[in-house]
């Protein structure tokens, strides 16, 4: 089992949900995030003053997965989040240990799915 | 007791106090009050009150703007609330503009029964027109044609670019509309028909509609709208306090628009009968949009009440002078039970209207104009009675003509506009702007600065 968490554009959430329900990923959790990293900012101008913003708003995606489904999550956020510009984002996959649903008790493989 | 004496004592100071010192003096100045009476013109009078009504009418519909930006802004996502009240706002700017230097000559100018062709830049004119100095009747006329310009910016929202909207909103107020109101207003082949539109269903309201029609159908839906198997999807107004004000707004401003249309207050009759109708038209479309989307969806949604509302007050506007208050109240109805299955209509024809403005100023703005001819009566100033008076389809078949060959010019007209602005400057917006919303890609700002808008669309 693995956990992918995924920074991406907010603006391109739409696209990201689109292409992981193609790939019959159905089930994930989103928050709101703020973060920097290549981007570094981009500037807006308020009543003819300039100012920096440099924590971008991004969208955290969490994604638990069996293994079988690690390289289709991965690709079907590449597929939708991708636009070549740096402030893409990025995906992380880590081990998860346990996962248990709170409904019935089911643990691992079955608790995801 | 003791209250009784405090009363008298509290009078009599005030007797003394206000009207006494006055005696004296009012015997002196009876002969002078009796000549200022009589140096004052009736005719004068007459022409300030009028003014005054009118220019009230105007201040009132000035501020329909402000009501059209809230709903307008309410009605779509956060991501471009700053984009369409810049829009909202520059309109009127614009409209002022075109409608001074040649809005106002194709309008109202001497010329044939198509367009005037004199009065550019008001220039040249006789200092009175219909009773009422020029510049108020200008002023009047000028804050219609925002109207009818800032109705398209809620059809083409969340996806039109900003600078072709400036050309549009130029465009409309100096060429199109003023032709229409031409026809209508000015004393064009309409007006010698017999056409009838009192405040505007048709001149103002099929206008703004059918150019939201135009604009719309052009833009293409906004990005996910329509799924791939052609179902809506909802995005949802991100405040609907806000609509509901502007809604109320609109209201209010709508009792200048109808009641200042009479261009004067003649004894008051006439502006109360408008009053009355236009009240009675809001409150029953409200009702009415209420109990169809009930009916149909199973909860009373208050954006479609909202739009019902200003559905009968649009009813309303071309029949209000000449109806009894139980045809308002028809009017109303059916206008409300209109605007809901025109957004229904245009959801299965695939056509994204953000804030209803075709349902509501289109389809309404034509049912006012044939309602003319089926409630409308003789006796209240018009050229034949209507269908249920005299059983004569004479009226409604004139109102039909006239809403048809509006409509017919409008679409060709405002067809060519958009057309043209699209192959020089383009009307829509880029994908990746449009996503990540116009407030940022336009101007560089947003409207709720600081915050984080988490949209789940």
């Amino acid at each position: 089992m693995k956990l992918i968490t995924a920074y991406i554009q907010p603006h391109k959430l739409h696209d990201v949900k689109k292409a992981l329900y193609k790939n019959e990923v159905y089930k994930i959790s989103v928050t709101n995030a703020l973060g920097c990293g290549e981007q570094k900012g981009y500037h807006e101008s308020y009543r003819g003053v300039q100012f920096e913003v440099n924590l971008l708003k991004k969208v955290r995606l969490e994604i638990a997965v069996n293994e079988n489904f690690v390289e289709k999550t991965i690709n079907a956020i590449i597929e939708g989040a991708k636009t070549g510009q740096i402030g893409d984002g990025k995906i992380f996959v880590v081990d998860l240990d346990k996962c248990i649903r709170i409904r019935t008790g089911e643990r691992g493989g079955k608790a995801i799915g | 007791m003791k209250e009784t004496n405090v009363k008298t004592l509290l009078m009599t100071i005030v007797f003394v106090l206000v009207i006494g010192p006055s005696f004296p003096v009012f015997a002196e100045s009876a002969d002078s009050e009796e000549s200022v009476i009589e140096s004052i013109d009736i005719g004068e009078l007459k022409q300030g009150l009028d003014t005054v009504w009118v220019l009230i009418g105007a201040f009132l519909v000035f501020f329909m703007q402000a009501g059209f930006g809230m709903v307008e802004a309410g009605f779509i996502r956060a991501k471009n609330a700053c984009n369409i009240l810049t829009k909202n706002f520059l309109d009127f700017c614009m409209a002022s503009l075109g409608f001074f230097l040649i809005g106002y000559g194709l309008m109202f100018g001497d010329g044939n029964t198509f367009i005037g062709l004199k009065g550019w830049c008001l220039l040249g004119l006789e200092p009175i027109k219909s009773g009422l100095p020029l510049y108020a009747f200008w002023l009047f006329q000028a804050a219609f044609c925002g109207a009818a310009a800032t109705i398209v910016a809620g059809g083409m929202a969340e996806r039109m670019k900003f600078h072709a909207y400036l050309i549009y909103s130029f465009l409309i107020s100096a060429l199109v509309y003023p032709i229409v109101g031409h026809w209508v207003w000015g004393e064009g082949w309409l007006y010698n028909m017999g056409f009838a539109d009192f405040a505007g269903s048709t001149v103002v309201h099929t206008v703004g509609g059918f150019a939201a029609l135009v604009g719309t159908c052009m833009l293409k839906p906004r990005e996910g709208k329509y799924g791939l198997d052609g179902k809506p999807n909802v995005l949802t107004g991100h405040n609907i306090p806000l609509a509901s004000l502007g809604v109320f707004i609109l209201w209010f401003g709508w009792f200048g628009f109808n009641a200042g249309s009479t261009l004067g207050v003649t004894g008051g009759a006439s502006i109360g009968r408008v009053a009355i109708n236009t009240n009675l038209a809001a409150a029953m479309g409200g009702i009415a949009a209420m109990i169809t989307v009930w009916k149909r969806f199973g909860k009373p949604d208050l954006s479609m009440a909202m739009n019902g509302a200003l559905a009968g007050l649009v009813g309303i506007t071309a029949p209000c002078a000449y109806v009894d208050p139980w045809a308002a109240v028809v009017i109303g109805i059916i206008s409300g039970y209109l605007v809901v299955r025109g957004v229904e209509l245009l959801d299965r024809l695939l056509i994204d209207d953000p804030v209803g403005a075709f349902p509501v100023h289109g389809i309404c703005g034509v049912w006012g104009t044939l309602s003319v001819g089926i409630f409308g009566r003789q006796a209240l100033g018009l050229a034949n009675n209507g269908l249920v008076y005299s059983g004569n389809p004479m009226q409604l078949g004139i109102q039909l003509v006239g809403s048809v060959c509006a409509v017919v010019f409008v679409l060709v007209s405002m067809g060519i506009v958009f057309k043209l602005i699209d192959l020089t400057v383009g009307l829509r917006v880029s994908r990746e702007e449009e996503l990540r919303g116009l407030d940022i890609g336009e101007h560089g700002m947003e409207a709720y600065g600081g915050f984080q808008i988490f949209s789940t669309s």
